[in-house]
């Protein structure tokens, strides 16, 4: 999908204004013809206003036996999007991964970005009739911080304390400076339940909706939440969550109209359902990508930076784009920062494929021995395939690449952090600093390949602690740049999310963190009538 | 008789612990454990220490294994260690769905297996048997996933008859259930109805050749009369026990075919239970897999000898 569908259909959703589309049109470069073409698609689309009523029926892979309707545990989208309709976060993630007011109304930093001031919504109840309080954010917020189980443990180790200051106001300090600090408390796991919850077996939260149904890896039902304080969002009546990991499963399921949106659409598949007539793919380029660690330990080979360089122009980025994804993703530059992050470096070079350059380096490198790639299906779908790709690759640089599959069972506690060099991927991040941070942060835990070097670290504090968004771009800009020649991890390629849904389903829009609208489809989307 | 059944049982109970000990030190033997599998790539050291001190997976194994089995005893197979929901209430409706499952495609496979069986045995090597023989093997060598494929492109996207999706809920009356389940129960009947058949036409033939066949034959009998009354009874203990094979796995090696059709029985409960190492999950199906398989297996031996006048008295 090109830039400019992708604001039509933020615009069709009542995301963003006509001004801002034809802005934004004009600006990637449209003409005055192209312009008055999509004034007369934007026109026809008018009548595609939110309607309230209806049951949305989703068919969502990513679920299993052993999910919980507990924020801490959620791991995979049928927990997000199960979860986000009865749970809502205080800050939420909008287009261009701009920080929204969620039950945090308003906020402010105090000088220095490590305190910041959060002002909660008033008036919002709990579906058990109790009033939302600074109390309960308090709470919510520690259930992720010290001794927890949560997913979120990593990046809310950044904060030192939370504190209340008012019956609707919490004042959260930070260990270290954070300009973008308000994108942290987007983080999917961190959600607002009412002060004690300790049992989520009968969840109560403040979301468009109230458990109807929980069957863990099979169903999540959802009905009407009556005092729902938004009116912008919750227009359903109901939704029902299937659960259909096995993607053909999935796909036939909205084929023969049992379901009306679906996640996950199989790359080799999705020209046939664009090309379909009354279903609609939502192509989302997100943040997801593949990586293979290169861990530059003291000693390791992969200290030595000309064989880190070999391998980046050793791959063939195109062709994983190509065969793996299908054509339904784009080519990384060795940083993780995705095209559509305001503050993707737009002046770096592709790294070309170039064999040539790569015998070069390796010869400059001295290197003469086996590389070995560990890889296993439990990282990604594909991510065997990809290894076996890169050892053809290099070879024509000379370079000599085992691949080691390795078992999917244990693959996370065994393999990834502790191999010299491993395929796996990460999720997008809602900051450009945030990503940079947990992935190649110096002492983060996920710093797979033990990246280090004092200039990035420089440059990584300074971004993290800057509060002009201007001055924090041009440091990103800097940052991406030394990566994309420096860091110990190649960063192959780009993956879009492939979403589907049949022609009832209105407000499906792109987004770039995850599947299904960042997993707010029943909260954001809507039935035709 | 009675002592016989009941030195099956002992035996089988035997069995069923000694299964137990299998699986627990089977998941024992996995790399990694719950807490790393849970938490995959956001795991800390720390949080997963927390998790493992909530979980209890910090003690040692001899320790956890006594102390599920002497519950289990109880019929308290625990808690879920990933979701904190009580293992018996997890299991009770997909063992349900694994049950109603296997009831209706045994409802629809034996009889037809075993009439198709004894008409190939009746006509024997006409073209119906060789149709019937050819076709059956066709089924059961083509993969059980591609016949579900199959099955859904033609019968529920292309014509629209019957869902592809079995996502059956409690309230659902018997015949949405019957609608739902009718592409997994007719995948499920292709795949086991050439083994039965196959058995019910080999054993009737095998009888075929005894003297007291031709006996009857020579009395003037018709073919299909021999057959039926004459030869099949004979031939039944090995019927009996191919068909509760067949049963066994229809509750519990049909992981695939709940795959295909989204449907939520047992299999994808242990799949999904082994990946995260819960622990009480997978033994508590494991425990039932062993029982649903020694109780088919006694109950298979029970008809051969109710089938067999000469083991029926006691002498």
């Amino acid at each position: 999908m090109s830039q400019i569908e992708y604001l039509q259909k933020l615009h069709r959703a009542g995301r963003i204004g006509r001004r801002e589309l034809l802005g934004r049109a004009a600006a990637l470069g449209a003409s005055a013809t192209a312009l008055s073409v999509i004034i007369a698609t934007e026109d026809a689309h008018a009548a595609e206003t939110p309607r309230r009523g209806g049951t949305m029926r989703l068919g969502i892979g990513g679920g299993s036996t052993t999910d919980s309707l507990d924020p801490a545990t959620w791991n995979d989208s049928v927990g997000t999007t199960g979860g986000f309709a009865f749970f809502e976060p205080l800050i939420e993630t909008g287009a261009g991964n701009a920080a929204q007011p969620g039950l945090a109304a308003s906020w402010e930093a105090k000088p220095g970005a490590t305190e910041w001031v959060f002002n909660l919504q008033k008036g919002v109840t709990f579906h058990n009739g109790k009033t939302f309080t600074a109390d309960d954010a308090v709470y919510s917020i520690n259930l992720h911080r010290g001794k927890t189980k949560s997913g979120a443990a990593g990046v809310f180790s950044a904060i030192m304390d939370v504190k209340k200051t008012g019956d609707n106001q919490i004042t959260i300090s930070l260990k270290a400076a954070d300009g973008e600090f308000p994108a942290v408390l987007t983080d999917y796991h961190c959600r607002m339940v009412p002060e004690g919850t300790t049992d989520f077996t009968k969840p109560v939260g403040t979301g468009a909706f109230t458990v109807a149904g929980y069957q863990p890896g099979v169903r999540v039902h959802g009905t009407r939440n009556p005092n729902y304080w938004r009116k912008d969002r919750g227009f359903l009546d109901a939704f029902d969550l299937t659960v259909i990991n096995d993607s053909t499963a999935r796909l036939n399921a909205l084929m023969s109209g049992q379901v009306d949106t679906i996640n996950r659409v199989d790359a080799k598949v999705a020209n046939l359902i664009k090309a379909k007539k009354g279903y609609e793919l939502v192509v989302s380029p997100g943040g997801w990508h593949t990586v293979v660690s290169l861990m530059q330990d003291k000693g390791a080979m992969f200290e030595n930076h000309d064989l880190r360089l070999a391998m980046k122009y050793g791959i063939d980025r195109e062709q994983v784009v190509k065969t793996l994804m299908g054509g339904y993703g784009s080519v990384g530059f060795d940083h993780p920062i995705p095209r559509g992050d305001a503050n993707f470096n737009t002046a770096l070079k592709p790294i070309a494929h170039d064999p040539d350059k790569a015998k070069f380096h390796l010869k400059k490198s001295g290197f003469a021995g086996t590389v070995t790639i560990q890889s296993s299906d439990a990282a990604f779908n594909g991510a065997v395939d990809m290894a076996t790709l890169f050892q053809g690759n290099l070879a024509k640089a000379g370079l000599k690449v085992d691949v080691k599959k390795e078992p999917a069972d244990g693959f996370w506690s065994n393999v990834w952090l502790k191999g010299a060099c491993v395929v796996s991927y990460w999720a997008g991040r809602t900051t450009a600093t945030q990503m940079l941070d947990v992935g190649y942060g110096p002492g983060a835990p996920w710093n797979e390949s033990h990246y280090q070097n004092p200039k990035f670290t420089a440059l990584l504090n300074a971004a993290r602690a800057e509060l002009d968004a201007g001055k924090r771009k041009s440091i990103l800009f800097e940052a991406q740049a030394l990566m994309s020649d420096d860091v110990a991890a190649l960063i192959p390629a780009f993956r879009n999310s492939l979403d589907a849904h049949n022609g009832k389903v209105g407000g499906l829009v792109p987004a770039s963190l995850s599947d299904m609208d960042n997993s707010a489809i029943t909260v954001r989307g809507w039935m035709k009538a | 008789m009675l002592r016989l059944v009941m030195l099956r049982l002992a035996f089988g109970a035997m069995t069923v612990l000694a299964a137990s000990v299998l699986i627990f030190a089977g998941t024992e033997l996995l790399p990694g454990d719950l807490a790393t599998a849970i938490l995959q790539n956001s795991a800390t050291p720390e949080n997963v220490a927390e998790m493992r001190a909530q979980l209890g997976l910090d003690r040692p194994a001899p320790v956890r294994y006594a102390e599920w089995i002497s519950h289990a005893a109880q019929g308290d197979l625990g808690i879920s260690l990933s979701n904190q929901h009580p293992v018996a209430e997890e299991l009770a409706p997909r063992l349900r769905n694994s049950f109603f499952l296997a009831a209706f495609a045994a409802c629809v496979s034996v009889p037809l297996a075993v009439l198709l069986g004894l008409l190939a045995a009746i006509y024997q090597n006409s073209w119906y048997d060789r149709a019937v023989n050819f076709i059956t093997l066709l089924t059961i060598s083509v993969p059980e996933y591609l016949v579900g494929y199959l099955l859904v492109k033609y019968l529920s996207v292309r014509w629209g008859l019957f869902p592809s999706l079995a996502n059956v809920a409690p309230e659902n009356t018997l015949l949405e259930r019957l609608d739902l389940t009718f592409l997994p129960m007719l995948t499920l009947v292709l795949v086991v109805v050439a083994h039965m058949m196959r058995m019910t036409r080999a054993s009737v033939l095998n009888i075929m050749a005894s003297p007291y066949i031709e006996m009857a034959f020579l009395k003037g009998l018709t073919k299909s009369r021999v057959v039926v009354r004459h030869a099949f009874p004979n031939a039944l203990a090995p019927i009996i026990s191919v068909i509760a094979l067949n049963l066994a796995y229809l509750i519990v090696g049909v992981v695939v075919v709940e795959a295909v059709f989204v449907y939520p029985g047992l299999g994808q409960l242990l799949v999904d239970a082994v990946a995260k190492h819960d622990l009480p999950v997978v033994q508590a199906c494991g425990l039932i897999f062993a029982c649903v398989f020694i109780l088919l297996n006694l109950l298979a031996d029970i008809m051969a000898i109710l089938s067999n006048p000469r083991l029926r008295r006691a002498r």
